[in-house]
């Protein structure tokens, strides 16, 4: 097995915002448009570093995405940065019509994303925006698992032409991906190579599903393939048709709703091209809580362990076929 | 029908001229709408109709800057139909202006047209800068242009928009006003399609927006109020008086011009009934026979 090794841990957010500050210095289509909560989606970097490329907007995020449109209509690259549950869903008539009919330029960010935004609750833990992103025509969708893949992933989505969504975590998250790795949209990155079951994961779970397949191997002598899946749209169809056919058998996991969302992204192809046995974790058709970013991954099962016992069921599922 | 309702291949230059010599233009544009909804079945006839004027004042008026021959030509102003569901009376005024054949109008609304029921996405045909339709989204997207040319390209260029008045009932225009005046963007100019009337009735028994001069005001607009914006020459006076202050005054102008649903055709005008229905043939006959007077 491959070893990846921790070295540390920080919050995908503040990959993307120290990212688009230095893309700033490249690029002087960039701008910026901000919803007020700039110092915690960490678009503060660029502010500091072009404030005429910055742009405030208050909290109005139906008028800064529309705004952000017209920015691209003309020639600019907008980003536009805040909570996942307010860049996706509060305006998510802007986003449909105005961004992605028009196939504009327009890059959303949504920061907090997920369970882990942990004590502010189910208010601001944003469960449902992959599924809302990725229904949408023209948008690509892509889910970094760490700072580093976070910086290479928000200056992979300002290099394509057209709409793109970037959901970013507020917790810190296990840090393990190299500097020198790789990063491509619609190209999914196989961690672990095994052939007894695939765990395709995304964001904050990526860690977690590394750590299931060790305990998987350890205990069980089951051998795991790891698929990073960072792009929920474009889908790297060719690695997971590859993985089906190869494990006969997966698990996904994401921290988002079970409809919807990456796994249901996943089965969809399958189903239509390869079908094989499958567990989706997720969240299970309900809203969030307040606690700890690590007891709501807990309570909601969400974890390492919660991987093995799905793959475990679904490698029996497989057996007994 | 194609025959009786055919579309003329007259043009029209954007230029300025007396109020007079509007109206052969104006009467074009209407009975464009009117033949072209005909043929469609279905749209909005009586906002169309209602706002031939100001939409033939800014096409035609020479207050707004564009060329046919190069859509896309970096001087230009631009125009964003917020109210999209008016789109017979900008797809007349495309066409006429030289955009596209005119008789293209007669695809309105029919499978694989360029004319969608609201305008499509950008550069779906020419002279289309963005999709609207969903209400509200049109400012906010000119607001966004207009922030560009003043704040971030620093160009002279205009930017202009027509919103409806019950469009003014979705909050996410006032969020486009307060950005347009926080922003001093007097490169912008706002007209409000002012009937009072929407589909469920008069907009002041629906949802009122009044009073709009003051709410404007206070979001550091300038405000022209045209009394008759179904009289060409005081839409000139508005449009006048905006391009002598765009640049000049920090402050984005709303032109609010009081229209008739419908104006000028006897069984349609200022019925709200008219806002999302289509004339009949017998109509339509009718309409036209009374706008070639």
């Amino acid at each position: 097995m491959k070893k990846y090794i921790l070295r540390g841990k920080k919050p995908t957010r503040h990959g993307f915002g120290e990212e688009l500050a230095l893309l700033g210095e490249k690029n002087d289509k960039i701008v910026v448009l901000g919803a007020d909560v700039t110092g915690s989606v960490m678009t503060s970097f660029f502010k500091e570093k072009h404030p005429e490329r910055f742009i405030s907007l208050g909290i109005a995020e139906q008028n800064a995405t529309t705004v952000a449109t017209g920015l691209a209509l003309c020639g600019k690259i907008p980003f536009f940065s805040t909570y996942a549950t307010f860049s996706t869903f509060r305006n998510a008539d802007q986003i449909r019509i105005s961004v992605c009919y028009n196939n504009a330029n327009v890059k959303i960010a949504g920061a907090h994303a997920g369970l882990t935004v942990g004590p502010d609750g189910a208010t601001h833990q944003a469960l449902e925006d992959i599924a809302l992103m990725r229904s949408l025509p023209n948008m690509t969708v892509v889910v970094p698992c760490d700072y580093v893949q976070a910086r290479k992933a928000t200056a992979a989505i300002a290099e394509i032409q057209g709409p793109a969504y970037i959901r970013l975590s507020r917790s810190e998250v296990p840090l393990f991906t190299e500097e020198t790795s790789k990063f491509e949209i619609g190209k999914a990155d196989v961690l672990q190579d095994g052939d007894d079951v695939a765990i395709v994961a995304c964001g904050t779970m990526v860690w977690e599903a590394l750590l299931a397949a060790e305990i998987l191997f350890e205990q069980h002598k089951i051998k795991a393939t790891v698929i990073n899946n960072h792009t929920i749209k474009p889908l790297d169809e060719k690695t997971l048709i590859a993985a089906a056919k190869k494990c006969g058998a997966f698990v996904t996991a994401e921290e988002h709703q079970v409809y919807g969302g990456m796994g249901s992204a996943v089965a969809e192809l399958l189903a239509q091209k390869h079908p094989i046995y499958m567990e989706i974790i997720g969240i299970q058709d309900s809203f969030g809580e307040s606690g700890a970013p690590h007891e709501l991954l807990e309570k909601y099962g969400l974890t390492a362990n919660d991987i093995v016992k799905s793959a475990l069921k679904v490698i029996e599922r497989k057996k007994n076929n | 029908m194609d025959k009786l309702f055919s579309f003329s291949n007259t043009t029209f230059e954007n230029i300025r001229r007396v109020a007079s010599d509007f109206t052969p233009i104006v009467k074009e544009v209407k009975r464009d709408v009117i033949k072209s909804l005909a043929l469609a079945k279905s749209g909005h006839s009586g906002g169309s109709i209602g706002v031939a004027d100001i939409m033939v004042a800014l096409f035609f008026g020479g207050y707004m800057r564009y060329n046919p021959k190069d859509p896309n030509w970096s001087g230009r102003d631009k125009f964003i139909l917020s109210a999209g569901h008016l789109a017979p009376v900008f797809y007349s005024c495309l066409a006429r202006a030289g955009y596209f054949p005119p008789e293209e109008l007669s695809t309105l609304r029919k499978l694989g047209s360029r004319l969608q029921g609201h305008p499509a996405s950008v550069g779906s045909l020419p002279g289309i800068e963005s999709t609207a339709g969903s209400l509200g989204q049109g400012a906010s997207i000119a607001v966004g242009m207009a922030m560009n040319e003043k704040l971030l390209d620093k160009t002279d260029n205009k930017v202009f928009c027509l919103t409806g008045d019950g469009e003014l009932q979705e909050g996410s225009c006032w969020e486009a006003a307060m950005a347009a005046g926080f922003y001093k963007l007097d490169n912008l100019c706002w007209f409000v399609d002012n009937n009072d009337c929407q589909i469920d009735g008069r907009v002041k028994d629906v949802m009122s927006i009044y009073p709009l001069r003051e709410k404007f005001e206070s979001f550091n607009f300038r405000v022209l109020e045209v009394d008759n914006a179904n009289d060409i020459a005081q839409i000139l006076v508005a449009l006048d008086d905006f391009a002598q202050n765009a640049g000049k005054i920090g402050k984005p102008t709303c032109i609010i011009g009081k229209t008739k649903m419908g104006n000028g055709i006897s069984f349609m005008e200022d019925d709200y009934k008219w806002h999302g229905t289509p004339p009949s043939v017998e109509q339509a006959i009718q309409a036209l026979e009374e706008l070639s007077k």
